[in-house]
């Protein structure tokens, strides 16, 4: 098939009578775009052009490295030896609430933290159980269904999921932090990325400036057992951690930008000295065959 | 209306032989009648009548219809069509997949969402391409043409859709024919009609058409409704230079229709008042349709390597997937004994088998990981391919003010390959040169005429030009207004010279123009017109006029002049009459100067010549010849000679004498015709300038010449030559045969009957190597020959003087026949003509037998000037390493002396020089030559460098022999090739069959825009494609490595921890405008740099962009970038509360990010478009990523991505992250870099660190070319340092300096041994072509060159001059033949080594 046959030729060259018309000429224009000569900024990639971004990388990295490791560093941990629904969506005849896997795996140890006085009666610290998952998450995302009187009756009909001991409407006493909206089962939720993670437990609240939110002395961790990590040889652990504005300790970010920016720093190092030694060719730079 | 081939009957006897089973068409005219029940095959064509007999009707009507698509046709047809694509049913099938329950990764409907989204983008731009189509269709349709009606009885406006077959069309001049039509009548009192078939082949020259016999004796006006003949033709085909077929008169009689009567679509009526005719074929039937097979989609050698890097990548995603399924089925088992809480069994319960779940995992990451295979990138590819045909069809300095056409693209899709080319095939004429061909000086009788003040002229015009080309073309940065201006102002000084002519036909806006001022001519400008008559010269002849003019009632008129003046007589009527020039009168294009004479009845036999011929009362003056009969038949002949100037249809033309064509009678001719067109003759003023219209550009130089000597051509009809002296007054002389100019034959001959001395003469112009071997041996016997003989060598002397000049010669000659020796040819002749079978060589054979015993009577040497600019395009692109090979007919010294002229050859160059008869001589030849430089190369073993043959001059070779050196290199050698040629004998040498008769790649207006053309954008369009395609495989392998590190630590169960949204769209919408733009706009060296310096052009020829080499590097640097981006975010959020999409989430930003600072490092020019892209890209993913998880909270199920990147702009590590990230991970890259661009320049970089360090210098690149020389103090500066530091550098550095000079090209010869192989064949014997290719196979020499292909082909941009067609080899690079070894370095290998061996 004729795809192309040239049309504006026909046409074009067609009969060219009007004599009075003025010739159209097919004179391109002469802008700097169609002409390729938009201005441009050209960065040439050489020893000499390219030698102080290495050094600034170094001299902004550094420090931004040392801040952060001794912030990572003021943090204090106390280390204590410790999807969809299908194919749980249904157990006996029963929607599981909340359904999923990831729901079903729910972390359900019991921690309790006291502090071990002088008159041996453990005082048990205060955890604080609110205030640990997101606001949006506990505020918007989660919700409760709907209707009835206690929480129990809205989720009647349903079923607890496989490996949990109590049914969603028992997970606390508290109506704010019971059902779909408590807050572990929502920290639970967020998936953890890899497969070494932390889940955040509890908040221990400072009370004042003058007490010291754990005062030195003998804790003891009591944990009740319910999620079995051992025959799988996962391991568990407790940490009491301070947080800052950058998160739990984690030293790596600090190293990093140390070690990145020395690396950059050196590798100007080298560039000035391939600078020096090489400045005069590039100066009269020529091409050749 | 076709039939079968039982049913028909065979319109005369050549028809056979290449019919195919014999199927022809019949036509009749839609005015009659249907016929009868008794006939109901064929019927009139005519649409109603059709639809009312409800007769199934097979002929297309002219209707143009090349869209592909109709509404309703258009989804699933483009549908169809892009899944011919295997990238398209790849991503296609992936998306599928996604359907599986088992492995599904995405939600089947987003991942459906990119292919859809690339399939929308193609069909649209399909849609648009269609919808533009269909309205040009629309504007052709809809054209006016005058249809002959047989309801109103006259020729009405129709609409050219409308035309069917058996319609009359009327057409005026300058009209383009709508449909093919046979030519029924013609204003033109013989019958002709003169047609420009640029549309169609590109050639400009006109071209006669004649009247089918039987209708152009009528004179009366031929009125439709009496036509009621039959017309039997050949079923449609392709076959531009060949139609057959007979029409049948109601009496029985027939008579054949040839390729001269009939008048194709698209070509243009010109210097006829009107025309009419049948329509034999209409619409997609037309031979112009069925030649066009639309926009050629060539695959580029880039293109191709990038689909072998695809496979690659390809293989890499199974390799990768595998690897997962295997770890995942590891993962599986071991804990499959474990029942741990995060097991998830299948919905019923069971769980799987490791094996089961590897082999699911598979194709979940053959799912994951499909980004691997860049989706996007073939859309990408295009795009930046229609912006680069954009950029360079829009290049003003591509702009050809004077024809008023600009460079044109026709494949849209090898760009890049412009930048690629090693070998550049040119023909000469009209290529390198003008193709005004203009007299310089002729010798007679051995005498030479130097006409010094004609050759003062030229330079004149030279100087005017030069100084022209000055102020055009260069300024294009500056000042482009002024130089406009300027420009114009001298043009305009040269129309009020030129009387308003116009130099040929070419562009359509030219014609416009020339149309608008004065009915143009082709080949006749003042340069070509004004000849200055050499003195000496001028005398002779006048008083040969004179003398003769005392003489002419004598017995022997001629006998009184001494023999050079007769030879000079002779001479000049011989350049005055040997041709096929018509003449008209420019005030009165309507009519040809003509008076009408009594009719001739044909003659068929020698009794009817001679009866005639003996009662001769021949006088001289305008209009006493009557009783001359001439034969009819034999002027048909002859005219079918002149009208097929190309190679092939020579000796096509058989007249059916069998069928006896005096039915057509005297009787129609009126009295009152010849009354009428004898006024028009009286009232024709003398002093109305005549215009030559001439077949090609040679015949008008001469006649010219002859014209400025007083020997005025006044007139040709069919049967005589009228020709004005300014004594003897008018002298008609009785054309009795034109054997036509054939390129086999390289001569052209007429028969006449003199005037003065009642002598048959034979006048025969040719080239001097056929001609002088034609001359009547002369004995040395006797004075007379002696004298010859002398004559002969001085001739000979000046030819070879002539052609060391570079002029083209011709030599004429003249043969006396008795009325005995004429009728016996005669006999012969018409028995040549009739013979059924083999007539082509038959009257080959005839025209042989009468060109021989030939009387020398001199030489002439006509000046075809090469175009602006050709030396330095020539010698600029040979310092871009490109081989140029140049293919002409010219004898070897006119084609050396030109060669050296456009600075093909050097003078420092070494010059090997082939001449072989045979192939053995041939083969001998090449053997010693090898040898020699074999010896050459040892001893200066040091030297070699590249030194390959520089290029190549085949002269001599005819139109075939041009086409099968082509064939022979392409099937050899396997590089990227470019051929250029002008269309007008190039066609097959170009062109790969008829079609490619209309398809070019590419259109040039000028040779020397072929420098910008191939240097600037080829270059800039293949790197820039390099850099991009290799981003994007860096791109995306970058980005599928991070999700592949991630499957270590989720148990390669192909999860991700980037959201699928980001994952689906990060290729489409994120990270893809930014190398669009960079593809699109990148300069990565300045244009002036790269036009003083076209070495850089070797850069895109040895593939240093995208080398396999840098695909892998490039690779492996992706492969590092995104350990490092996967593992940074990793340690920095290392046992931390993090979940899955708040991790994954700042690893798309850093890629993001990553990405855009690589490109930063690979852009070289940074417009503004390039910062708003980039700006744009990371606003856009933020701002989906917002809009994104604050749309819903409890959608997309399984990522819940709700608030994610609200809450990580509030975390500081994020951006702690997303800084350091991108900079560790780019921080070798742009040390190696900077530290190669430093250490290691490569010439790309120098010269941008060139363009850098002395701006000022280029960006005034007019002043720089014109001085010839880089800056001269690059040369102190360069000093030390330079050769020492750069490696790569040769020696030859300092001698390099003066290579931007066109002036001092060349390469130092010290450094190159740069040889110029001069390939010279002659075939001994025309009929045996064929073994001139063994010849060349058996040389091996090409083969073990690297490569060369196919060639594009002339035309279609019918009007541009030049078409350049830029291609690509059929495979990659060629090992070095091994055997060859022996041979010393790469540098000598084009002389063969097998060759030899194996020829003996």
């Amino acid at each position: 098939m004729a795809m192309n046959y040239n049309a504006k030729d026909e046409v074009d060259g067609g009969p060219p009578c009007a004599p009075g018309g003025t010739a159209k000429t097919r004179r391109p224009d002469n802008t700097a775009f169609k002409q390729q000569r938009l201005p441009a900024w050209q960065p040439i990639l050489t020893a000499g052009t390219v030698l102080p971004i290495f050094f600034i990388i170094g001299l902004i990295f550094i420090p931004i490295g040392i801040g952060i490791f001794v912030t990572s560093n003021n943090i204090r941990e106390i280390e204590n030896p410790s999807k969809e629904c299908e194919p749980y969506r249904r157990n006996e005849d029963k929607p599981i609430a909340p359904c999923g896997a990831i729901a079903n795996s729910m972390f359900n140890d019991t921690l309790e933290l006291f502090l071990i006085g002088n008159d041996s009666y453990p005082v048990p610290i205060a955890l604080k159980k609110k205030g640990i998952a997101w606001w949006t998450d506990k505020n918007v995302k989660f919700r409760n269904p709907p209707g009835g009187d206690s929480l129990e009756e809205r989720f009647k009909g349903t079923t607890k999921p496989v490996n949990w001991l109590k049914p969603v409407y028992m997970l606390d006493s508290d109506p704010d932090n019971n059902g779909f909206i408590n807050e572990d089962f929502i920290v639970w939720m967020r998936t953890a990325a890899l497969p070494t993670f932390r889940k955040l437990y509890r908040l221990i609240e400072r009370k004042s400036d003058l007490h010291p939110t754990l005062p030195a002395g003998r804790y003891s961790l009591n944990i009740t057992y319910n999620y079995p990590v051992h025959y799988f040889d996962g391991r568990k652990r407790m940490i009491l951690s301070t947080i800052s504005w950058m998160g739990g300790k984690n030293p790596f970010l600090g190293i990093a930008y140390i070690a990145v920016g020395s690396i950059s720093f050196l590798l100007g190092v080298v560039l000035l000295v391939i600078n020096h030694k090489y400045r005069n060719s590039s100066n009269t730079a020529d091409i050749t065959i | 209306m076709e039939r079968e081939p039982a049913g028909t009957e065979e319109p005369g006897p050549p028809g056979r032989r290449r019919r195919r089973e014999g199927r022809t068409r019949t036509v009749r005219s839609n005015l009659l009648p249907p016929p009868g029940a008794e006939d109901p095959a064929a019927g009139a064509a005519k649409g109603e009548r059709r639809r009312r007999r409800g007769c199934p009707q097979h002929l297309a009507d002219n209707r143009l219809k090349t869209t592909k698509y109709t509404l309703l046709s258009f989804l699933p047809k483009n549908l169809f069509e892009q899944f011919h694509r295997p990238a398209n049913v790849y991503f296609v099938f992936i998306a599928l997949l996604n359907f599986v329950p088992a492995v599904n990764a995405f939600q089947p409907g987003l991942a459906l969402a990119p292919v859809l989204f690339i399939l929308a983008i193609t069909a649209f731009r399909d849609l648009w391409e269609d919808y533009s189509r269909h309205r040009s269709d629309h504007k052709i349709n809809h054209l006016g043409c005058l249809v002959f009606s047989r309801e109103e009885k006259k020729y009405v406006n129709r609409f050219w859709k409308e035309i069917h077959v058996g319609d009359f069309v009327r057409l005026r001049c300058n009209e383009i024919f709508p449909a093919d039509i046979l030519l029924l009548s013609s204003s033109d009192p013989d019958g002709l009609c003169h047609i420009e078939t640029a549309n169609l082949d590109g050639e400009t020259n006109l071209k006669r058409r004649q009247v089918v016999r039987g209708f152009s004796e009528l004179v009366s006006e031929f009125n439709p409704l009496t036509f009621t003949s039959v017309i039997e033709c050949e079923k449609p085909n392709n076959d531009l230079s060949r139609f057959r077929g007979c029409i049948i008169h109601d009496n029985g009689k027939k008579a054949g229709l040839y390729k001269e009567n009939l008048l194709l679509r698209g070509c243009t009526l010109r210097n006829t008042d009107a025309v009419v005719g049948i329509v034999i074929y209409a619409g997609h039937e037309t031979k112009a349709l069925l030649n066009n097979s639309g926009p050629r989609y060539k695959r580029s050698k880039l293109e191709r390597q990038m689909n072998c890097d695809v496979l690659w990548c390809v293989l890499l995603l199974v390799c990768m997937s595998l690897f997962s399924a295997v770890g995942h089925g590891l993962w599986i088992w071991r804990y499959q004994e474990k029942k741990s809480l995060f097991y998830v069994p299948t919905s019923d319960g069971s769980s799987l088998s490791p094996v089961t779940a590897a082999v699911y995992s598979f194709l979940t990451m053959i799912i994951v990981l499909q980004v691997l295979i860049p989706i996007s990138l073939y859309v990408s590819i295009e795009i930046v391919k229609a912006c680069q045909v954009y950029f360079i069809n829009q290049d003003v300095q591509l702009y050809d003010e004077e024809t008023d056409s600009q460079l044109q693209c026709r494949a849209l899709n090898i760009t890049e390959d412009l930048g690629q080319i090693q070998y550049i095939f040119s023909d000469k004429t009209g290529t390198l040169t003008e193709n005004k061909m203009v007299f310089r000086r002729c010798t007679v009788s051995g005498v030479e005429y130097s006409h010094d003040a004609n050759a003062q002229r030229l330079a004149r015009y030279q100087e005017a030009d030069s100084e022209e080309e000055e102020v055009v073309p260069r300024g294009g940065s500056v000042s482009q207004r002024g130089s406009i201006g300027s420009h114009q102002s001298v043009r305009v000084v040269h129309r009020t010279q030129s009387t308003k002519s116009h130099r040929r036909t070419g562009s359509r806006a030219e014609a416009k123009r020339a149309s608008m001022l004065s009915k143009h001519t082709a080949f006749s400008s003042p340069m070509e017109k004004d000849i200055t008559p050499d003195p000496k010269l001028l005398e002779k002849v006048s008083e040969c006029d004179k003398s003769l003019a005392v003489a002419r009632h004598q017995e022997h008129p001629l006998a009184h002049l001494s023999p050079e003046l007769s030879d000079v007589f002779d001479f000049f009527i011989a350049l005055t009459i040997c041709n096929t020039v018509v003449v008209t009168c420019p005030d009165q294009p309507r009519t040809k100067v003509r008076v009408r004479f009594e009719l001739k009845s044909p003659v068929k036999t020698i009794e009817d010549f001679l009866r005639r011929f003996t009662p001769s009362c021949l006088t001289s003056g305008c209009s006493s010849i009557g009783s001359l009969a001439a034969n009819k038949s034999n002027h048909k002949s002859g005219s079918s000679f002149l009208s097929t100037p190309s190679s092939d249809g020579m000796l096509l033309r058989l007249e059916s004498l069998g069928q006896p064509t005096s039915a057509i009678t005297s009787n129609s001719y009126s009295s009152q015709a010849d009354d009428w067109a004898s006024e028009l003759a009286q009232e024709q003023e003398p002093d109305h300038e005549l215009r030559y219209e001439a077949e090609s550009p040679d015949e008008a130089a001469l006649v010219y010449a002859a014209r400025a000597y007083n020997c005025v051509l006044v007139e040709r009809l069919h049967d005589q030559v009228s020709v004005e002296l300014p004594h003897l007054g008018r002298l008609t002389f009785d054309l009795l045969h034109t054997l036509g100019f054939d390129s086999i034959r390289k001569r052209m001959s007429v028969v006449i009957r003199h005037p003065l001395t009642n002598e048959i003469n034979v006048y025969t112009k040719g080239a001097d190597s056929v001609v002088m071997d034609l001359l009547q041996p002369c004995s040395s016997v006797d004075a007379r020959g002696r004298h010859q003989k002398k004559i002969r060598s001085k001739t000979q002397n000046y030819l070879n003087l002539y052609a060391a000049e570079g002029l083209r010669t011709l030599c004429i000659a003249k043969r006396v026949l008795s009325k005995e020796e004429y009728a016996c040819w005669l006999q012969s002749h018409l028995e040549a003509e009739s013979s059924p079978e083999n007539s082509e060589e038959l009257l080959f054979q005839s025209a042989i037998r009468l060109e021989t015993n030939l009387h020398l009577l001199g030489a002439t040497g006509i000046e075809d000037r090469l175009q602006d600019g050709v030396p330095e395009t020539i010698s600029k692109l040979r310092q871009a390493g490109l081989q140029i090979w140049v293919l002409t007919g010219d004898k070897q010294e006119t084609a050396v002396n030109i060669a050296y002229a456009c600075k093909l050859l050097d003078h420092d160059e070494e010059v090997i020089t082939l001449n072989a008869t045979s192939q053995e001589a041939c083969a001998a030849l090449l053997d010693q030559c090898l040898r020699y430089v074999q010896s050459r190369g040892l001893q200066r073993a040091p030297e070699k460098t590249k030194g390959k043959c520089r290029s190549v001059l085949c002269c001599r070779s005819t139109p075939l022999q041009k086409s099968m050196v082509v064939k022979l290199v392409r099937s050899k050698l396997k590089a990227m090739t470019l051929a250029i040629g002008d269309g007008a004998n190039d066609v097959s040498m170009i062109q790969e069959g008829m079609q490619a008769v209309m398809a070019s790649d590419f259109a040039v207006p000028k040779f020397r825009y072929l420098e910008r053309l191939l240097i600037l954008h080829g270059h800039w369009c293949y790197s820039r494609l390099a850099n991009m395609v290799l981003y994007f495989f860096y791109k995306n392998t970058m980005f599928v490595g991070l999700l592949f590190w991630f499957q270590f630590f989720c148990g390669f169960s192909a999860s991700a921890m980037i959201d699928q949204w980001y994952l689906i769209f990060f290729n489409l919408l994120f990270s893809s405008l930014p190398p669009l733009v960079t593809g699109v706009l990148d300069r990565d060296v300045p244009a002036n740099v790269l036009q003083t310096n076209p070495q850089l052009y070797k850069s895109g020829q040895n593939m240093e962009e995208y080398r396999p080499r840098t695909f892998w590097f490039n690779m492996a640097d992706a492969t590092f970038q995104s350990l490092v981006c996967f593992s940074i975010p990793y340690l920095a959020y290392y046992d931390s509360n993090v979940d899955l999409f708040t991790w994954g989430t700042p690893i798309v930003t850093i890629a993001l990010l990553t990405f855009l600072l690589h490109l930063g490092i690979e852009t070289k020019t940074w417009t503004w478009l390039n910062w708003i892209t980039c700006g744009f890209s990371v606003l856009l993913f933020f701002t989906v990523a917002l809009i994104y998880n604050a749309s819903c909270a409890t959608c997309y199920p399984p990522s819940n991505p709700y608030w994610t990147m609200q809450a990580l702009l509030g975390d500081p590590v994020f951006y702690l992250t997303c800084l350091m990230t991108p900079v560790a991970a780019l921080l070798p890259r742009l040390f190696f870099r900077s530290l190669q661009g430093s250490v290691l320049p490569t010439q790309l970089q120098l010269a941008r660190q060139l363009a850098r360090k002395s701006p000022r210098r280029h960006r005034t690149p007019k002043e720089t070319s014109a001085q010839g020389c880089l800056p001269k103090d690059s040369g102190t500066e360069h000093s030390v340092g330079r050769t020492v530091s750069v490696p790569l550098s040769q020696p030859s550095w300092h001698t390099q300096q003066p290579a931007c000079s066109p002036e001092a090209s060349g390469e130092p010869s010290t450094v190159d041994m740069s040889m110029a192989l001069r390939e010279h064949t002659l075939l001994e014997r025309l009929s045996a072509p064929a073994p001139s290719l063994p010849t060349f196979s058996l040389l091996n020499w090409i083969s073990s060159w690297s490569l060369v292909s196919r060639l594009g082909s002339v035309l279609q941009f019918a009007r541009t001059e030049q078409l350049a067609d830029g291609q690509t080899g059929r495979g990659l690079a060629v090992q070095p033949h091994s055997g060859r070894s022996g041979l010393q370095g790469p540098d000598h290998r084009l002389l063969i080594g097998a060759s030899s061996r194996r020829s003996q």
